[in-house]
């Protein structure tokens, strides 16, 4: 369960006040599919990374699964990102010198999961996102889709309750867009909330719930 | 996260950036070899010189004529030129329980002859109590007799190196030699012993005192070398070596005495001091390479903006990405002193093998300080990057912002 109650994010770009977010409420159940649309600059990603933890509200509450986090330190929000949240970024962010296999482990390696644990969920993963065949191959040997399955594979293998995607498609083709939505529904239909921000009113409309933004709030919600 | 995977991370993440580490590597190497290279060559110095004053002999104090002052007052009026000291001088010298004993000594130039040949020479002239002394050994024949030193018999006791000259290798126990126009009967050989202090221990003859005095005409010693009885009892044997020379001229102690060992502890002070001082010089090096370190890893922080984003992202704590750059610099760091040991050890070998005669030799403290040092100025020098990365903002270091 995630509520955000009348959340607030602001940035100071030179003398000005730039408002990312400005009084969002939001809960979202477990297991819920999710896609946030809206034009550049409305504070889709603002609004992911302080869903994510990776950011803090100015004002406003932030409760996930009970727990109130904007008074949480540092560590702990760590805590909540390495055990409840998965992330997926439009630029995929592997860590180019390491294997697929060691990108998708590395936070359970963070986490200091005993190896022989990490290896068995490791290749347990890599088969659910069709890559055993590539576990030994590093990003620059893979294409763009597979690639992204890696990042996918890497943020769920901590079996984390939400998966948190900003705009996952935005650089594949059509053809490898689709495989990628496929497998995040997929986990979906596992039980894993999903949250999806995109350009593609094609697979923004997929979702159950569907969100529009505008200048930092929310617009519509169906 | 456990440091088996930490140092696994670390040292990815360096070989990643082959050309960068590899010249830190160089760095730290060099850094730590020369402090290694120069402590060994300082307590090589040290060694050699403490060799050679032990080589001396042990518990040696010597006494000369005259004494030699620096302290205050006018020059003597009369120019009193100080007395000899005599034969009878040296051996009063054994009346104190401190003193074990005595070798009188003169000394001067004569050409040693045997058959056709002929050689000049140090002739030394002294008592038995010489070779014990000043560890002199005899390889064939007798040292000098024992008996009154103040009767000087006609025998000679040849350096290796002068009997090679004169008789080659026949048999020269029992010839004769001529000193000036004196006849001496060789009954001794010394063992090539090398040399001490600069003098030639083979190329000399050791003749009794007496007739030494009788040769060059010198009632008056070069030098008196007086062994003390341990090592406690240098000063009481040189307290009474001047009471004894104060009773015998008249109230006036004008000799002046040198004590080997306080000569070498000077010598061994100095140059400890010396080691000391290049192995902290040479440590800079590794406080440079240290900064070098720290730029080094500066730049690897901001290129790797991304994945510390990423890292934070995935659960790495700040505390986490700190660490794990600290042993990225560490690891640097001691990879580094170990190449820097490696490359001492190839030093010292070749030096050696340049340089057999000299104890090349780092003190036990130079190899564990240089490490030490090095991984100090890895942790030291690897804080502001870590902390750097530790600090960035996650939003931003994945956007680029
Ligand atoms: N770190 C930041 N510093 C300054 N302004 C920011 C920062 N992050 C976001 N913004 C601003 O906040 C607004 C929302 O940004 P963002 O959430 O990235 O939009 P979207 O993802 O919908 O394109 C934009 O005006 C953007 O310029
Ligand atoms: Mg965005």
């Amino acid at each position: 369960m995630i509520e955000l109650q009348a959340v607030e994010r602001r940035f100071q770009v030179g003398d000005e006040i730039v408002h990312g977010l400005r009084g969002v409420s939001l809960s979202i159940a477990d297991g819920d599919y999710l896609s946030i649309m809206g034009p550049s600059g409305s504070g889709k990603s603002t609004l992911l990374n302080i869903l994510g933890l990776l950011d803090r509200p100015d004002a406003g509450h932030y409760r996930l699964e009970g727990t109130e986090t904007t008074t949480q330190d540092e560590e702990a929000r760590a805590g909540l990102r390495q055990h409840h949240i998965g992330f997926v970024f439009q630029a995929f962010h592997l860590i180019p010198r390491l294997t697929a296999a060691q990108n998708i482990a590395l936070p359970m390696t963070l986490a200091g999961v005993a190896p022989a644990q990490r290896e068995r969920r490791v290749a347990e993963v890599l088969q659910a996102m069709g890559l055993s065949d590539r576990a030994r191959h590093t990003p620059n040997q893979l294409s763009g889709g597979q690639r992204q399955r890696v990042a996918i594979g890497r943020a769920i293998v901590m079996q984390p309750q939400v998966l948190l995607a900003d705009e996952p498609t935005g650089n594949l083709d059509q053809h490898s867009g689709g495989e990628v939505i496929k497998v995040l529904e997929q986990l979906n239909d596992q039980g894993i909330t999903l949250i999806v921000v995109t350009h593609d009113p094609a697979i923004g409309a997929r979702a159950r719930r569907r969100i529009r933004m505008l200048d930092g709030a929310i617009e519509s919600d169906q | 996260m456990n440091l088996g995977d930490n140092l696994r991370m670390a040292a990815g993440a360096l070989r990643g950036a082959r050309l960068r580490t590899g010249l830190m590597l160089l760095a730290m190497s060099i850094g730590v070899a020369s402090v290694v290279l120069l402590t060994a060559l300082g307590e090589g110095a040290r060694r050699y010189v403490v060799n050679e004053f032990a080589s001396l002999g042990t518990h040696l104090l010597i006494m000369l004529p005259g004494r030699n002052e620096t302290t205050g007052g006018a020059p003597p009026l009369l120019g009193a030129t100080p007395r000899d000291l005599t034969l009878d001088d040296a051996l009063a010298m054994l009346r104190s329980q401190a003193i074990l004993r005595v070798a009188p000594l003169t000394i001067g130039n004569a050409p040693v002859s045997h058959g056709g040949l002929s050689r000049e020479v140090s002739v030394l002239g002294s008592t038995p109590e010489l070779f014990p002394i000043r560890h002199l050994d005899i390889a064939q024949g007798d040292p000098l007799p024992a008996g009154d030193p103040t009767r000087g018999a006609a025998v000679a006791v040849l350096g290796s190196t002068l009997k090679q000259e004169l008789f080659g290798h026949r048999h020269a126990l029992g010839e004769w030699v001529r000193i000036n126009d004196r006849r001496f009967r060789v009954i001794g050989i010394l063992a090539d012993s090398g040399e001490s202090l600069g003098q030639d221990l083979g190329d000399m003859v050791i003749i009794p005192v007496a007739s030494a005095q009788a040769l060059f005409n010198t009632p008056g010693l070069f030098r008196v070398l007086i062994q003390a009885r341990s090592l406690a009892s240098i000063p009481a044997a040189q307290r009474a070596a001047r009471e004894i020379i104060r009773a015998r001229h008249d109230g006036e102690d004008d000799v002046t005495i040198i004590t080997q060992d306080a000569l070498l502890s000077t010598f061994d002070k100095i140059l400890r001091a010396l080691t000391f001082t290049v192995g902290g010089i040479a440590a800079i090096s590794l406080v440079v390479a240290g900064i070098l370190i720290m730029n080094v890893m500066l730049v690897s922080v901001s290129q790797r903006t991304a994945e510390i984003g990423l890292m934070k992202a995935v659960g790495a704590a700040n505390r986490q990405i700190l660490r794990l750059f600290l042993v990225e610099s560490l690891l640097l760091a001691g990879a580094g002193a170990g190449t820097g040991l490696l490359l001492a050890a190839a030093g010292t070998a070749a030096l050696r093998a340049a340089f057999p005669d000299f104890p090349l030799a780092a003190p036990t403290w130079a190899p564990l300080a240089a490490v030490t040092v090095a991984l100090l100025a890895g942790l030291v020098f690897g804080l502001a990057p870590a902390r750097r990365a530790a600090r960035m903002d996650p939003v931003r270091a994945l956007t680029g912002r």
